[in-house]
């Protein structure tokens, strides 16, 4: 048995120089096209990029409950949701711990469509045993082809005018190159962007349609390596990261809240009794009692130190923009932990060590120092970082 | 009457808006100084900047890589907040006469199997290469990034700093400082021909230590400029060159922005006549329309011909800095062509791909034409077959050029400022402008056949332009020569190397002084750090 792969394959293992493959979600995923990371993600800051995200999973919630099924499973109010909008959302488990994120779609008045990393569909069925709602995965049905970067719209709009008016988080039915796709302006990059749906029959000849228009663009392909640099930059979270889902948990250090990840802005409208969702209550009383344990914020390491450190070591400092694969221990001036970075990476655009990090709520004011412990000739050492708000790189253009 | 003459007080002038006055006056007013920035021309950055001189097209008119800019400056002026963009080269392209090519990008392996189809022993030998040399940039980085002691002076203050550099010298291996000198003075060649065989390996590396200077691969020195090449760094690469977003135009926009935004006044079409002088002091500047400016401080962001024999009257100066200013070399060697281009240019052997140009392309395939190419230079003419750095710069940035259409840039050696026919007579680059467009122009046709079909637009510009336009003495790029006499704490003369000068206030922040040219930064960052230390110590 051999693993599965996305219905762009055919095109992308051409394009694939390093022959370099993760899997994701039972399918093959391009680690990275080019050689150098760092170029596939300049394609997404300076002119567009594409990526394969079809393992998403992706669920059609139907039917005249589908509204009232989700708002009692997302934390997230899906009511406010019009058709044609998307939002952001997590769902959580009693406790108030989240489980996972998606993205929920808004087709119609009773029809959604979810995507998501994981695969949830035993989970949503639970929650909607004895409603008038279907709930089907349909994860293999379409391809999703994210387009990212500032001439993003530039290539996609001659050939899908209906993208024109989108806003951020709407999305359009479209048909490109003959072929019916949705279109939404969403994406995990952090910069102007569009996510487009396309049935899987219809896959290629999108994505041939794609790469034509975007060739005097510049477009390039981007693998896991490149979306992981330039969602840390948009500061957004990733399951298997930033946290895993509570479900899955041994003991409470490894589950969080949505406060804790720094999703308290998905929370608005909590205190609405008209809408009790899992683990409504707990997340009510944390947010009363004030009891979230950490606070998510950006790091931004000192640049000189950083140097310092390595030179008078005699090493030359070495700048990765691959993020990498660990956690990084983090302390206070008395050298007390003060949480840990789930994220940390060179920027080649902010041009510092940054990063996504986890810290004690007294550590969490914009402006605090914190000692980011790094392994230096074989011994850990320390080099000073400032706390800051996330993103760290939000461009107009995103919104505009 | 009265508020006319505030406005025209400052604590700081500086004279020139090319990137090095730019990150002179934003140390400055960032440091808290009133500060007026000085340019000659309608725009800022001097021989850094973008013109798009055909609708749709951007030029970079003269200096098109982002080469060795600091990165202490990017971090102390928060140039990210005002745009600052580096953008990844990501190969490097050599053509070869006989079709075939060098393509080396940003991974290892890759790398060692292209290098091992020209040659299976250069593939390691790259590695010692490599490595060698990144030691001997570790070791002479301390030197580079900080202000040259003065080795004349008895002061206890200078003393110590000799003392710092002497302790520096003696600290590293012995391979590790031969290595230096032998590149500091000897030729890129013989250096390279230690470690590798194929012609076209150590063309590509030899081909850095021409770059502005009228010397040839075999000639001493070449080791020196290849070095100076070798310390750019980016994102802690060492040796990696990038390309600013909008070209380095855009990057001297983004140097006006950070200078402004801390508060700096920048004067555009102000050209200073002379630097104003009052018993051994500076007290201000006079424009060319006889407009005055008054200032404790200023500094020349210009060369050293102009800083200390024409801004200010060498009389006033000790005749061994005028001496040594006059016999300081600047000959000039190096012109641009620049072309607008209607699709890519087409590589026979690569004919279905354009990756190739996702950096330099690099047209001197072996020592022997590099140093060809040099042979007529020493009498006064030009390169028949010239070596090219070019770059299609639209494909790292789709900005520059209509979609779909390209600009490219080609910087072009030899092409000496003092122009002589082959037979002795003179010659005037106001005449043989064209011909060298041409003879580029042919050149790039033999690799890239049909090339001049794509030309919709053309700018050819000679050491004359250069000079004309940027007031770069003989159209040096470096605004000097790197040779080993015109470096470090000789730099631009012996005893002068502290950017300060002997008229108290006035100071000297352009490439002609240490470490020199390209777009860098330092200069103009050292020279404010001396400017804020003699102000700190005046009271
Ligand atoms: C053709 C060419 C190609 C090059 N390529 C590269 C490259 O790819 N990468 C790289 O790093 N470097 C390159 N260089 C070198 C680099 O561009 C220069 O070393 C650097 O830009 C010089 O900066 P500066 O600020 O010291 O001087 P300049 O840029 O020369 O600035 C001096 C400024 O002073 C102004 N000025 C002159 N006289 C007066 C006056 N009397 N009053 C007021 N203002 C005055 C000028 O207009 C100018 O703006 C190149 C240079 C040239 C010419």
């Amino acid at each position: 048995m051999r693993i599965k792969t996305t219905p762009f394959y055919p095109r992308l293992v051409e394009l694939n120089h390093t022959g370099l493959w993760s899997h994701w979600a039972g399918h093959l995923s391009a680690t990275r096209y080019d050689f150098s990371p760092k170029y596939e993600y300049f394609g997404i800051r300076n002119s567009a990029a594409y990526f394969d995200a079809s393992p998403l999973f992706k669920f059609w919630i139907r039917g005249r409950d589908a509204e009232r099924v989700l708002a009692g499973v997302m934390a997230r109010d899906p009511r406010a949701v019009k058709p044609g909008r998307a939002q952001y959302t997590v769902w959580c488990d009693d406790d108030g711990y989240v489980l996972e994120d998606g993205v929920l779609f808004r087709h119609a008045p009773d029809e959604f469509m979810l995507t998501a990393a994981e695969p949830n569909l035993s989970h949503l069925r639970e929650r909607a045993r004895g409603k008038d709602v279907e709930i089907v995965d349909v994860s293999e049905e379409y391809a999703v082809l994210a387009l990212q970067g500032p001439r993003a719209r530039a290539i996609l709009e001659p050939l899908a005018p209906e993208i024109a008016e989108l806003r951020y988080f709407d999305f359009t039915p479209a048909k490109v190159a003959g072929h019916a796709v949705t279109i939404s302006r969403t994406g995990f990059t952090g910069d102007l962007g569009y996510e487009l749906m396309i049935p899987a029959d219809d896959a290629l000849a999108v994505l041939d349609a794609v790469v034509e228009a975007g060739e005097p663009h510049g477009l390039r392909p981007f693998g896991e390596e490149a979306l992981n640099m330039a969602r840390i930059e948009a500061g957004l979270p990733l399951i298997g990261v930033e946290f895993t889902s509570a479900r899955y948990a041994y003991n409470d250090a490894e589950r969080f809240t949505p406060t804790e990840l720094g999703l308290g802005w998905l929370l608005r409208g909590i205190d609405d009794d008209s809408r009790p969702f899992i683990g409504r209550d707990a997340i009510r009383r944390e947010l009363a009692e004030k009891t979230s344990r950490w606070a998510t914020v950006g790091i931004v390491v000192d640049w000189l130190a950083f140097q310092e450190l390595h030179t008078s070591h005699g090493l030359v400092p070495v700048m990765d923009e691959i993020p990498v694969p660990w956690e990084t221990m983090l302390y206070d001036d008395a050298g007390e932990r003060a949480g840990y970075a789930t994220s940390l990476m060179y920027s080649p655009m902010l041009q510092r060590y940054l990063g996504i990090a986890r810290v004690k709520p007294e550590h969490a004011a914009v402006g605090t120092v914190v000692h980011v412990e790094q392994t230096v000739n074989h011994e850990y050492l320390t080099v000073p970082a400032e706390v800051t708000t996330l993103p760290f790189f939000n461009p107009e253009r995103k919104l505009a | 009457m009265a508020k006319e003459k505030t406005s025209h007080d400052y604590d700081a002038i500086v004279v020139g808006g090319g990137h090095n006055g730019l990150t002179h006056g934003a140390y400055l007013a960032k440091s808290g100084l009133r500060t007026l920035i000085l340019e000659r021309r309608g725009f800022v950055g001097g021989a850094a900047i973008t013109e798009e001189l055909h609708p749709g097209f951007s030029f970079t008119t003269f200096s098109y890589g982002l080469s060795l800019i600091r990165p202490e400056v990017v971090q102390e002026l928060d140039l990210v907040k005002h745009g600052f963009m580096p953008l990844l080269m990501n190969s490097t392209f050599a053509p070869m006469e006989n079709g075939d090519y060098l393509l080396v990008g940003g991974d290892r392996e890759q790398n060692l199997n292209e290098i091992r189809r020209h040659s299976l022993a250069d593939a390691d030998a790259m590695e010692r290469f490599d490595f060698d040399l990144a030691r001997v940039q570790q070791f002479v980085k301390p030197l580079f990034d900080a202000m040259p002691p003065n080795v004349f002076s008895g002061d206890p203050a200078d003393q110590e700093q000799v003392a710092w550099m002497l302790k520096h010298l003696g600290s590293a291996p012995p391979k590790v400082v031969h290595d230096t000198v032998r590149l500091l003075f000897g030729s890129i060649a013989d250096f390279v021909d230690d470690y590798f065989e194929s012609d076209v390996i150590k063309g590509h590396i030899a081909s850095s230590g021409i770059i502005g200077t009228k010397v040839g691969p075999m000639s001493p020195g070449s080791g020196l400029v290849f070095l100076f090449m070798s310390m750019g760094e980016h994102d802690g690469a060492m040796g990696a060159w990038s390309f600013h977003k909008g070209g380095n135009g855009g990057f001297t926009q983004v140097l006006a922005r950070a200078a402004q935004a801390y508060g700096a006044d920048i004067r555009l079409e102000a050209p200073v006549a002379h630097v104003l002088t009052s018993g051994g002091r500076v007290t201000g500047v006079a424009l060319e329309d006889g407009t005055e400016f008054t200032a404790p401080v200023v500094t020349s962001a210009l060369d050293p011909r102009r800083t200390f024999t024409e801004l200010v009257d060498p009389l006033e100066l000790p005749s061994d800095l005028v001496e040594n200013i006059r016999r300081f070399r600047f000959q000039g060697t190096a012109s641009k062509v620049n072309f607008a281009l209607d699709g890519p240019p087409v590589y026979p052997a690569l004919a279905d791909r354009t990756d190739q140009y996702q950096g330099f392309v690099n047209i001197g395939p072996s020592i022997e034409y590099l140093e060809r190419a040099f042979d007529p230079a020493k009498y006064g003419w030009y390169s028949e077959r010239p070596y090219l750095d070019c770059c299609v710069q639209s494909f790292i940035d789709p900005d520059m050029a209509p979609p779909g259409k390209h600009v490219m840039s080609c910087f072009t050696m030899y092409t000496p400022y003092d122009l002589r026919h082959p037979d002795g007579s003179p010659a005037s680059w106001d005449d043989e402008r064209d011909n060298l467009g041409d003879t580029v122009q042919a050149t790039l046709e033999s690799f890239f056949p049909g090339f001049g079909d794509l030309v919709v637009h053309r700018e050819v510009v000679t050491p004359l332009d250069i000079e004309r336009t940027t007031g770069l003495s003989e159209g040096n790029i470096y605004a000097g020569e790197f040779l080993a006499p015109q470096m470090y704490f000789f730099r631009p003369a012996p005893g002068y190397s502290d950017y300060r000068t002997p008229i108290d206030g006035y100071y000297q922040c352009g490439s002609g002084t240490h470490p020199g040219g390209c777009v860098i930064g330092s200069p103009g960052r050292f020279a404010s750090q001396q400017v804020l230390t003699d102000l700190a110590g005046r009271d």
